[in-house]
């Protein structure tokens, strides 16, 4: 993993002492809270209906265990016990005083943590692949590249007060775990047929009100020229993106607008015109970084363990727990451990002091110490051995985090909603627990199969209701909440935008709902096939008939 | 008039402006320094210039373009950016690409909603005088815009930045 240097560790001394000196002038009543606004959001810092949320960074959702214990001493210190796991792999705590702020930023930069850069309209923190030097997927460590966009748009002085918000995902692998054709950038790195490594830039994809799957503006960038490249596309959005409307003012709609094709040319256009030396990383900071990531200490093992197959053998919520939770490593002898934040009853992605502290110790012990977010809001531990695997299991099940439901119907997303956010229409937690209370049967979960829920409180869609296979909207009608049904989204690699089943549903009628769209689906669905295929070939009606037929 | 800082070398200090901000509907005195906006110095600028008898600067707003004065950037004293609002950061672009692109000598002055929490951004992007709106002092300027011991990318100003630190 990166280690933060010297410079990494004042400068998130500076940016901390900056901080505290704003929040003592607010306090003292030297700024108003209109004055004060934009210094806060940049720090991270919103207040929501009931309190302050503090937003933290985790680049590209990687943590280690002193990392995680420190978010668990903040959340008992300074939050109600708990923080929450976004879908950008930040975590964010809910009940944060004002006064509290400069201390907690303190703290954080202590283990190289900060908020830097995860609200206001910036270069957000850029997400990358959770099984980034896990997976035998990828054609290299999109970390690498993660870390180099870091550094560079870390308090760019070009680029800090864009339009609106930017945000950037990046994968090495061919099945995408970050949702990068959804974001304003998307790089996946692909391997040119000379073997050379180069990225397929995807520009303007989006979700919120209006939604894109965003188009390819480049086939293959050279990796050495990712910085200038990126230069060229923020600058041209710099100028020319909308600042008179803030729902027109993403990227997505300069792109729209223009047209991938011409954003594509003003964009070479541009890119011919930097210089490249002093634009692009120098290859030996590169080095230095790549090292970084190189080092993972794996042992040489045997690809079978006997403790694993054992226990796999004669333990059936073990076994159980393989299916779903477990996924193959690149190093013979060691496996990926996704932990689900999607018990029954609890919010997604919420996770309590005691549950990190748990992870940490687990990822200190068995994990090489190394511990990712993923954007589905649950947590990974990318390198255990098989042997350790029952005892890890054992571990989470007895904390709660063991539940074999990744990907699965229960696997839920749902942004924070009307509970504790001031723009949302409608509740989304409760939505999922009631969703998750309907399938609590793990053997009717697994034959249902990879089904992915997304819930949203309001159109801003930051519980990606756009690309779930079900997707649920929340919405205001007459001051009652309901909830709006999409089918056959999808943020993958097969990426595309759900479309409306109909008329919205009361919030009691929801799970019913999904119910009826699950029978629908087993009732023609071919073997193994997944809902979305299945939506995909035979289409929204019978799905329709399914919800409404009764009702009419 | 507004106050002016300038920065000389690394240090903010009050400046008497010299120049007169020119109104469009207004007349361009006989004498003394003026800036212009972009529209009237591309009619009336020449003019001025080949009179040789006074400095002439030029207003850009935040959505006209720096490239068309390329031309003249080498006899213009002052070019003035606008922040219609704070969060407008469209001059940033404009500041890096009159020095780092067009190699610009002269002043480059921010001007509108002017506040000290970016005078680091706008140093590091070539700007060198302020008309601060929010009553900061040169003092508040030289903190604000030093606050970071150490810059992670290569801007319009000479600081080294966090790779060429860890290369020397």
């Amino acid at each position: 993993m990166y280690q933060y240097d010297l410079i990494d560790k004042e400068f998130l001394a500076d940016r901390s002492a900056e901080f505290r000196g704003q929040v003592a002038r607010r306090l003292a009543g030297e700024l108003t809270e209109d004055q004060f606004k934009p210094l806060r959001l940049m720090n991270g810092l919103y207040l929501q209906l009931h309190a302050y949320m503090l937003r933290v960074a985790i680049p590209y959702g990687s943590l280690n265990p002193t990392q995680a214990r420190r978010l668990a001493r903040i959340a008992r210190d300074y939050d109600k016990g708990y923080g929450h796991f976004t879908t950008r792999q930040n975590i964010q705590f809910n009940w944060i005083k004002l006064k509290d702020a400069p201390d907690i930023l303190d703290q954080l930069a202590e283990v190289d943590l900060h908020a830097i850069q995860t609200s206001g309209n910036c270069i957000r923190n850029t997400t990358s692949d959770p099984y980034a030097g896990a997976t035998s997927e990828e054609v290299d460590d999109p970390r690498v590249w993660a870390e180099v966009i870091r550094q560079w748009s870390t308090l760019h002085p070009e680029f800090s007060f864009l339009p609106r918000k930017f945000k950037i995902a990046i994968t090495a692998s061919a099945k995408d775990r970050t949702a990068a054709k959804v974001h304003d950038i998307g790089l996946m790195l692909r391997q040119g047929r000379d073997g050379q490594l180069g990225f397929e830039v995807i520009a303007g994809g989006g979700q919120g009100r209006t939604p894109y799957v965003g188009p390819t503006i480049k086939e293959f960038l050279p990796t050495d020229r990712l910085l200038s490249y990126l230069e060229a596309v923020l600058r041209v959005y710099n100028r020319h993106g909308r600042r008179d409307n803030i729902y027109k003012a993403r990227i997505k709609i300069l792109v729209a607008a223009l047209g991938a094709e011409e954003f594509a040319r003003q964009v070479e256009e541009e890119w011919a015109k930097i210089d490249a030396a002093r634009a692009d990383l120098p290859a030996a900071e590169l080095a230095r970084i790549r090292f970084a990531f190189a080092k993972t200490p794996f042992e040489t093992l045997p690809a079978r363990s006997e403790a694993f197959e054992t226990a796999k053998a004669n333990d059936p919520a073990f076994a159980r727990f393989v299916r779903n939770n477990i996924r193959p490593h690149k190093q013979p002898g060691y496996a990926i451990v996704e932990v689900s934040l999607k018990a029954a009853d609890q919010t997604p992605g919420d996770a309590s002091a005691d549950q990190l502290e748990v992870v940490a110790d687990l990822a200190e012990r068995y994990g090489l110490s190394d511990l990712r977010v993923t954007h589905v809001q649950n947590l990974v531990l990318p390198h255990v051995k098989l042997d350790d695997l029952p005892t890890v299991f054992a571990t989470l099940q007895s904390a709660g985090l063991a539940t074999p439901n990744i990907d699965l119907i229960s696997d839920i997303i749902a942004c924070p909603g009307l509970d504790y956010c001031a723009l949302a229409n409608a509740r989304a937690i409760p939505i999922a627990q009631d969703i998750a209370r309907q399938f609590a049967d793990a053997d009717r979960a697994e034959a249902i199969g990879e089904l992915k829920i997304k819930i949203s409180g309001c159109i801003n869609a930051c519980g990606h209701h756009h690309i779930a296979h079900i997707g649920i909207l929340g919405v205001d009608k007459k001051g009652e909440e309901f909830y709006q049904l999409s089918l056959g989204g999808s943020g993958a690699e097969d990426a595309s935008i759900g479309k409306i089943l109909g008329p919205a549903l009361p919030a009691d009628k929801v799970a019913t709902a999904v119910d009826q769209l699950v029978g629908a689906y087993l009732s023609v669905r071919d073997d193994g096939e997944r809902f979305l295929d299945t939506y995909r070939r035979v289409g929204l009606e019978p799905f329709k008939e399914a919800v409404y037929a009764q009702a009419d | 008039m507004p106050r002016l800082i300038e920065l000389v070398d690394g240090e903010a200090r009050w400046t008497e402006d010299g120049f007169a901000q020119i109104a469009d509907e207004d007349a361009i005195p006989e004498t003394g320094d003026v800036i212009l906006s972009l529209a009237r110095f591309e009619t009336e600028g020449d003019a001025l210039l080949s009179s040789n008898s006074r400095r002439v600067g030029v207003r850009v707003e935040s959505h006209e373009e720096v490239e068309g004065l390329a031309y003249d950037l080498p006899r213009i004293a002052v070019v003035a950016l606008v922040f219609p609002k704070y969060r407008d950061g469209r001059a940033y672009t404009s500041a890096r690409l009159l020095r780092e692109r067009f190699g610009y000598q002269g002043q480059i002055r921010a001007v509108g909603d002017v506040l000290r929490e970016q005078a680091g951004f706008m140093v590091r992007c070539g700007f060198d005088a302020f008309e601060p709106a929010d009553g900061a002092t040169p003092e508040a300027w030289t903190k604000a815009a030093s606050r970071f011991r150490h810059v992670y990318q290569r801007g319009a100003d000479a600081r080294p930045t966090a790779f060429e630190e860890r290369a020397s």
